[in-house]
């Protein structure tokens, strides 16, 4: 018997249930019907913790310890100082510090014991020794070790006036010079055909969602670093699909009622986008440096060098068919490469994974709504498309140029 | 892009890559703090005074100092033949022990401590133990030395609840131990059920200032790996709390190794040369040495006495041992004038 066989059952006769029009019943305010379920929440959860059957939830095996090192610093010769945060559910109690397998004299500053996301600096007097790893394993209450590594030791920078221009005119090198040459190319992408506009445009496209993918994996990878309380892939989640959303409305609000969007917002919108991707790259940067990985550091810029200076093209495209003011133009080279010099001083001083995460999510965020818009304005120009020969060859190109010149960079 | 965390591998890879980089790459990239790095050498060289545990075991826990010298040569009665019979009673439960300050361990143990207490007698004598296991698991005691097969230990482990009583007579004499038998054998023992077991022999020998050393390890985050390495269980009490002896005085120790995981512990000795008598099973041979290394189950009877007066340190001769623990200091007194 198949299916279709089957006794068909009669459709149910649903009752409708229809509030009676409220003859003698009280309206209930507005403000009420929206606080009522929170201040019934909140009742709930002061009950649990008071009286409540908390003992029910409570378990014989030992609490689940977690401690998270964000940053070992090595400030002089024979000290280290690690940055450790609790993001386990359970306070955690700091016993011993052993480093490279060996109990440590040691001092935190603080309670050794930390509550959830409770932070602690511990000063240890290690003779680190210079271009070797080291491992710092805190062995808790119970037993348990929570390691970090110093992947090459190296004396930590400090935030003087000679570091800060260190790191200045790294992301300048990294940063906004590559940019600069970029948007050179201006006249260029001016003289020549509107069929080779779309190609570079198609580039650009091709250039972004490079760089939009490898921020967001990055972002991925970077929050596994992130101590768990902290959620590192809800952070992902909040920068890259909050990024777009909020300049989306940006743009909607701008470009008021006509709903166009001027190719030199476009080109706002692009830098912006790169910019912030930059501030990723600029954090990566410090942090090498910071870790001493000197020569990787600038291995690095030569790298974004390259890599950067196609980002200026693409800010350029949008503008093949307009006279834009010099100021505009540096104004849309800062925006793109200064806040790699941000990126690099928060890197280089201030290292944390939560921040990192943070900013490549945003990144990736901000150049898939500039790729959004990008597609917009191809489908609004006659006869654009993206999957025309010349344009399919451009959005290849964009990728591929991308990944020749990031074999320069370590991934 | 940098992953912050990358491994020494990478780095390796890369740094080669580097140097090409920095051929091109110009004085811009010159490191400020490298430069002051070796500047300062001589500042923060370290000490034996750093490597070491801080903070103090908690108050009214077990006392390796106290468990050092501490032999148990139980209730002592005759039996109708004239033997002298000793009765034991060891009871497995299961308990936290602090293995290093403020550092817990959830251990099985014989009457509430690790290592169990020092079982003394004297060759000829008749054991009777009474064992009972108040822990969640089953145990047993399977003593070294010369005893009947069913009084091994090894075959009938003791549910929890259930006692058994060993019972054989002493023989030979010599440095033994004793340790639960039941599978996985590799947990039990590392938990914590062992102890030393010593018979002595019918002459005495030479009286002298005697005492316990079980070098024994914990696996604290259960890695299959010992993060705590001691002599008597705790790490570097015996460096923050000095053994006393005086110079010219004879010194035995009964040494004895239960280290789970690792082939080899050891024992050196500074500033002195000990007589060894392998299982002390015999009083005349010996060999004339500073450092011994014995495997899980191996044990052995040291005498020496100082010639100088201060402070001597001894420790497990695998370093990595010694820096985890299991290191200490005989602090060697003139006699006063």
């Amino acid at each position: 018997m198949s299916k279709l066989d089957l006794p068909v059952k009669p459709a149910s006769t649903r009752t409708e249930i229809s509030a009676a029009p409220g003859a003698g019943r009280r309206v209930l305010p507005l403000w009420f019907k929206g606080l009522a379920p929170l201040v019934l929440l909140a009742a709930l959860v002061v009950a649990f913790i008071q009286v409540g059957p908390l003992g029910v939830f409570r378990q014989s095996f030992p609490p689940v310890e977690e401690l998270t090192v964000e940053r070992i610093r090595l400030p002089q010769f024979g000290v280290m100082e690690v940055d450790v945060v609790n993001g386990g559910p359970e306070p955690v109690t700091i016993a011993q510090v052993m480093v490279d397998d060996a109990n440590w004299v040691h001092q935190v500053d603080g309670s050794r014991t930390l509550d959830r996301l409770d932070s602690r600096t511990i000063t240890i007097p290690y003779p680190w020794v210079e271009g070797e790893p080291h491992t710092v394993a805190l062995v808790t209450s119970t037993g348990l070790t929570f390691t970090g590594e110093v992947a090459v030791a190296a004396q930590s920078p400090r935030a003087d006036a000679r570091y800060l221009t260190t790191f200045a005119l790294l992301g300048i090198y990294a940063g906004v010079i590559p940019v600069f040459i970029g948007l050179l190319w201006l006249p260029f992408v001016r003289a020549v055909d509107r069929k080779w506009i779309d190609f570079f445009l198609s580039l650009t496209i091709g250039l972004l969602v490079f760089l939009g993918v490898s921020s967001l994996v990055e972002s991925v990878e970077t929050s596994s670093l992130v101590a768990a309380a902290f959620q590192g892939p809800a952070l992902v989640l909040l920068g890259a699909l909050g990024t777009p959303l909020v300049l989306a409305a940006v743009g909607r609000w701008r470009a008021g009622e006509r709903g166009e969007r001027s190719p030199l917002y476009v080109a706002g919108l692009i830098a912006l986008g790169i910019g912030l991707h930059n501030l990723g790259e600029g954090l990566a940067i410090g942090t090498s440096y910071a870790s001493g990985e000197i020569a990787l550091g600038t291995f690095l810029v030569i790298g974004f060098l390259l890599h950067n200076t196609t980002e200026g093209l693409g800010i350029v495209s949008p503008l093949a068919q307009e006279r834009p003011r010099t100021t505009s133009l540096i104004l849309l080279g800062l925006l793109a490469g200064v806040p790699t010099i941000l990126g690099a001083w928060f890197g280089g001083f201030t290292y944390s994974p939560v921040w990192t995460t943070l900013f490549l999510a945003v990144g990736a965020g901000a150049i898939a709504q500039v790729v959004y818009e990008l597609w917009r304005l191809f489908a609004r120009r006659p006869g654009g498309s993206l999957t025309a020969p010349l344009n399919v060859a451009g959005l290849l190109a964009g990728m591929v140029i991308m990944y020749a010149t990031g074999l320069f960079v370590p991934a | 892009m940098a992953d912050p965390s990358l491994t020494r591998r990478d780095l390796l890879k890369v740094g080669a890559l580097g140097t090409v980089g920095l051929a091109a790459g110009g004085s811009v990239l010159a490191l400020p703090g490298l430069a002051q790095g070796n500047a300062k050498a001589g500042q923060g060289q370290a000490s034996h005074h750093d490597m070491m545990t801080v903070g103090q075991l908690t108050p009214g826990s077990f006392n390796p100092t106290a468990f050092l010298t501490h032999f148990d040569g139980g209730s002592v009665s005759r039996l109708p033949s004239g033997q002298v019979l000793r009765e034991y009673e060891l009871v497995a439960e299961d308990r936290e022990i602090e293995v290093a300050p403020g550092v817990f361990y959830p251990a099985w143990t014989y009457n509430g401590q690790v290592p169990g207490p020092t079982i003394r007698c004297t060759e000829g004598d008749r054991l009777r133990v009474r064992f009972i296991n108040k822990g969640k698991h089953s145990h047993s005691i399977h003593f070294h030395g010369i005893h009947p097969s069913n009084m091994d230990g090894a075959f009938e482990p003791v549910h929890p609840g259930r006692s058994f009583v060993y019972e054989f007579d002493a023989e030979p004499f010599g440095l033994h131990l004793y340790h639960c038998h039941t599978v996985p054998i590799k947990r039990h023992i590392h938990k914590g059920l062992y102890g030393a077991f010593i018979i002595d022999p019918k002459t005495e020998r030479p009286p002298a200032n005697e005492m316990v050393m079980v070098m024994n390890g914990f696996d604290t985050n259960l890695d299959g790996e010992n993060e705590v390495y001691a002599i008597n269980t705790v790490a570097f009490h015996y460096q923050q709390h000095p053994i006393k002896v005086r110079q010219g005085e004879l010194v035995r120790v009964y040494l004895v190794n239960v280290t789970e995981f690792d082939l080899l512990n050891s024992f050196h000795l500074h500033g002195n040369l000990f007589r060894l008598y392998r299982t002390g099973t015999d009083l005349q041979r010996y060999e004339w040495t500073d450092t011994v290394a014995l495997c899980q189950g191996e044990r052995a009877v040291l005498e020496f006495s100082y010639k100088h007066a201060g402070p001597f340190m001894f420790h497990a001769h695998q370093s990595e041992f010694a820096e985890l623990g299991w290191s200490g200091i005989f602090l060697v007194e003139a006699p006063h004038v």
